[in-house]
């Protein structure tokens, strides 16, 4: 009777496991499937053409402003903000505070965050919908990303070298530059290379924030769409389901270079530990 | 106290100068004539027309034409309050709105036109039939001559000029609509989602007709430009431009003055609206 | 005559060493001011309706009416939807994903596991919009067509999405916490003489709880704030659904829809409509906090 139990869970066991791949591999190679048919030099390097048939450059020009623009501000923001978690602070309520605040911005969905980077950024600050406050939003999202990755590779660091360094007469500043930061360096990377998956998916914060121009943006204060927000207006509006797979595949590939950027870098950061 | 001013004097001052640095930029750019970017903001109706004069129009014209196509209503408040230089609407302009200083300028005529799945044999209705469905008293095909199967109404969103100008003419109100009726924000998903539903009905302009949907003839009168310049075709709206003649750039003049020209009009009639000439 | 340069350049150090310890907080504290700044523009725009302008929030809450152009705004069918949809994509995604991570932690041969686990966190990162595009391209077609459904955009093509999405979330953090059970516990219960499977559900999978639970609460949270993968299949109907075909409108989307060109009172409401949803999110972020406390013990 026992074993019969046993051999029902083992077989749920095997069936759940091949439906999740099953699902999982249908959908990536629908989109695969659907969309590699557009995909041509053209397609990435065209411009966009309001009657059909164009490229997706000036989408992807405006995810790489967002992607740049948000680094830009949220990388050293949050790099001393876990500096400070980690290596300055007391443990005491003013840390438990950052921290629960930190948490908490990695739990809101990114709806809200379009409505307060539209009430905040676009309306309030006067950046109009535009690149700008798309990225500024994001900034907002990668942040908390970026401290808890950084904190997590500063722990990594042996006390020994702060020691080492302290020793030798440097001061708490010129070690955190010249040994912590480095050797903690691989996995800072880490988190900026999440940050990046994340900012390449990000949909409702930019469509809320950044409008949905379909041209290439003149300057960082114009109003544009990124790859992402394109794939869901041009299924949405023209259920144009290829050109929006044919995105997908695109978008898909970063997301894969950039997971493969990852685990290499965290490789190197766990043969650093030696 | 002092001290923590000064911590925070040192990160906010170098910020302020960054992003002020950033600006003037900007300005500078968009001042000089260089390349002017003209805002333009409004109806998911005449986003498509308004995008192919643009492209006419920057072929000869050293502008840039930023077009954000967020429905009627949301290009009225643009113009309103300045976001935008010109908002496009495809309704006529509320009392209230043109109380708040907006002036309209009609760039072209358009038609509003019922459409069904292609497999649907229904062809021809009345506008009490069309009241009667989006209003939910009639919710199946049977009753209006077709096949024995739900009617899945599909509107555009509140706020939508094409939602209300087709209210308006077929009268009934926004909270008379069907609950259940599916909502879809713009034309292109109107028409999507009718041409992949064989029970579906929804209103679409008529720039989006093509073979992938059936258009439905209003009391025996097919959605044709000319019957609807000739009156027998009802479901019909303007197409506008409206602006403050103060925020109205010389530039912005210019961009209306070629649409209102013999060649814009040309581009209006190409992508399938009714030009006004 | 050596000495003042010294100390000048000992003192510089010393504020140096000061000032940075300031600028370091500084941006410790920017999160801080960011949740801060959200809650703050979030419910101040969300609460003015009721506050200045006379609207009831009982009827916000449980009115049945949502036409913002002739001012009425309820929002009870879409907390009904947002639950729903929610809690249908845990029935379906929790199980499903649950034994997948079970399969791949303790059942599938290593290199099996290896090849798989990376695939499915890589999954996790796709954007969730892919998803909606999936779901309407194949999912609504599949209802209308094979099930003969009226309108393929309805509350189980929403739920159907929605577990897919949560899948690689629930998978991969079940599996670590899976993974984290001390190996001493299976070999004291196969040394009882447990079975393989029957160590898995009666040990291992207890001892992992509270990080199967944490892995629930995050596929939760993924649920109910997606928005564009929602707006695609949902159909967006403002109606109390009463069974799985009709079509909804989830807390979300309604944002979603109508942000682009609410003014106003309208626009108003819409943040309501964000404090409602964020009131949902804080209530998983305290029971997330309470689990991770309970499992750290």
């Amino acid at each position: 009777m026992r074993s019969f139990k046993d051999n029902v869970l083992r077989g749920l066991l095997w069936l759940a496991a091949l439906l999740t791949i099953a699902i999982l591999v249908t959908i990536v190679g629908y989109i695969f499937y659907k969309g590699i048919g557009l995909i041509s030099f053209d397609f990435i390097f065209g411009d966009y053409s309001p009657t059909g048939g164009g490229g997706i450059w000036p989408m992807i020009v405006t995810t790489i402003y967002t992607i740049v623009i948000s680094l830009v501000i949220a990388t050293p923001i949050g790099i001393l903000a876990a500096v400070y978690l980690q290596e300055y602070a007391k443990q005491g309520r003013l840390v438990r505070m950052i921290r629960f605040a930190t948490e908490s911005l990695t739990g809101i969905p990114s709806i809200i965050y379009g409505l307060f980077g539209a009430v905040f950024f676009v309306t309030t600050l006067k950046l109009g919908m535009s690149i700008i406050a798309a990225s500024l939003t994001l900034t907002i999202i990668i942040l908390p990303v970026i401290i808890r990755t950084t904190e997590e590779s500063l722990k990594t660091v042996p006390r020994s070298y702060r020691e080492g360094s302290l020793a030798l007469g440097n001061t708490k500043l010129q070690t955190l530059y010249k040994v912590i930061l480095p050797s903690a360096m691989p996995g800072i990377l880490a988190g900026i290379i999440l940050s990046i998956g994340r900012i390449v998916g990000e949909s409702a914060a930019i469509f809320l924030t950044a409008g949905t121009v379909a041209a290439l943006p003149e300057s960082i204060f114009s109003s544009a769409r990124t790859l992402t927000v394109h794939s869901y207006l041009v299924t949405q509006e023209a259920g144009d389901i290829e050109l929006a797979a044919a995105i997908g595949i695109v978008l898909i590939v970063i997301i894969l270079i950039l997971n493969l950027l990852a685990t290499l870098l965290s490789k190197i950061l766990n043969k650093a530990d030696y | 106290m002092l001290k923590k001013f000064k911590t925070f004097g040192l990160v906010v001052i170098p910020l302020t100068i960054l992003l002020s640095a950033c600006t003037p930029s900007n300005d500078s750019e968009s001042s000089n004539g260089g390349n002017y970017t003209l805002a333009i903001s409004g109806s998911t109706s005449v986003g498509p027309l308004a995008e192919k004069l643009a492209a006419k129009y920057e072929e000869n014209a050293d502008i840039n034409i930023e077009i954000n196509q967020i429905g009627s209503s949301a290009g009225i408040t643009n113009a309103t309050n300045g976001v935008s230089e010109i908002g496009m609407a495809s309704r006529d302009l509320k009392e209230e709105e043109i109380a708040n200083g907006l002036t309209d300028q009609i760039i072209a005529y358009d038609g509003i036109v019922v459409v069904a799945h292609p497999s649907n044999k229904v062809d021809d209705l009345t506008i009490e039939q069309v009241k009667q469905i989006f209003t939910g008293e009639v919710t199946n095909w049977k009753e209006l001559g077709g096949e024995d199967m739900e009617i899945v109404v599909v509107s555009r969103e509140d706020g939508s000029g094409s939602r209300d100008a087709f209210q308006e003419i077929v009268g009934y109100s926004s909270g008379e609509l069907i609950r259940n009726s599916i909502v879809a924000s713009g034309n292109g998903n109107i028409k999507t989602t009718v041409a992949t539903n064989k029970h579906a009905v929804g209103f679409i302009s008529f720039e989006y007709i093509d073979e992938s949907i059936s258009p439905i003839k209003i009391n025996g009168v097919e959605a044709k430009a000319e019957n609807v310049l000739n009156g027998t075709y009802k479901l019909s709206r303007p197409f506008l431009f409206v602006y403050k003649d103060e925020n109205l750039s010389e530039k912005g003049q210019q961009f209306i003055d070629f649409i209102l020209s013999s060649e814009g009009q040309k581009v209006a009639l190409e992508s399938g609206v009714i030009p006004i000439k | 005559m050596a000495r003042p340069p010294v100390e000048k350049a000992n003192k510089r150090k010393y504020m140096l060493e000061k000032l940075s310890g300031r600028v370091f907080l500084f941006c410790a504290l920017l999160s801080v001011i960011s949740l801060l700044l959200i809650i703050g523009f979030v419910f101040f725009k969300g609460i003015n309706p009721f506050v200045a302008e006379g609207y009831s929030f009982i009827n916000f809450l449980f009115g049945d009416d949502w036409v913002p152009s002739e001012d009425q705004f309820g929002i009870f069918p879409m907390i009904v939807a947002s639950i729903y949809a929610t809690i249908g994509a845990l029935i379906i995604g929790v199980p499903i994903g649950l034994f997948t991570a079970i399969f791949l932690a303790e059942i599938a041969p290593k290199k099996v596991a290896k090849i798989i686990s990376p695939a499915v966190q890589l999954l996790a990162g796709i954007p969730s919009v892919l998803y909606g595009v999936f779901g309407l391209a194949v999912i609504v077609p599949f209802l209308q067509n094979n099930l003969g459904l009226a309108k393929g955009q309805s509350l189980i093509a929403v739920i159907l999405v929605l577990a897919i999405m949560m899948l690689p979330t629930v998978v991969t953090v079940s599996e670590t916490a899976i993974r984290a059970v001390p190996k001493s516990y299976r070999e004291g219960s196969l040394a009882l003489g447990v079975s393989h499977i029957g160590t898995i559900f009666r040990v291992v999978v207890p001892a992992a709880k509270s990080g199967i639970l944490t892995a629930v609460v995050l596929g939760m949270g993924r649920a109910i704030g997606e928005t564009m993968a929602v707006i695609l299949v949902a159909g967006n109907s403002l109606i109390v659904p009463t069974s799985l075909t009709d079509s909804v409108r989830p807390l979300t989307t309604n944002i979603a829809l109508e942000m682009g060109y609410a003014a106003g009172v309208h626009q108003e409401m819409l943040f309501a409509t964000g404090i409602v949803l964020f009131s949902f999110i804080l209530i998983l972020n305290f029971v997330l906090a309470k689990i991770s406390a309970k499992g750290g013990n």
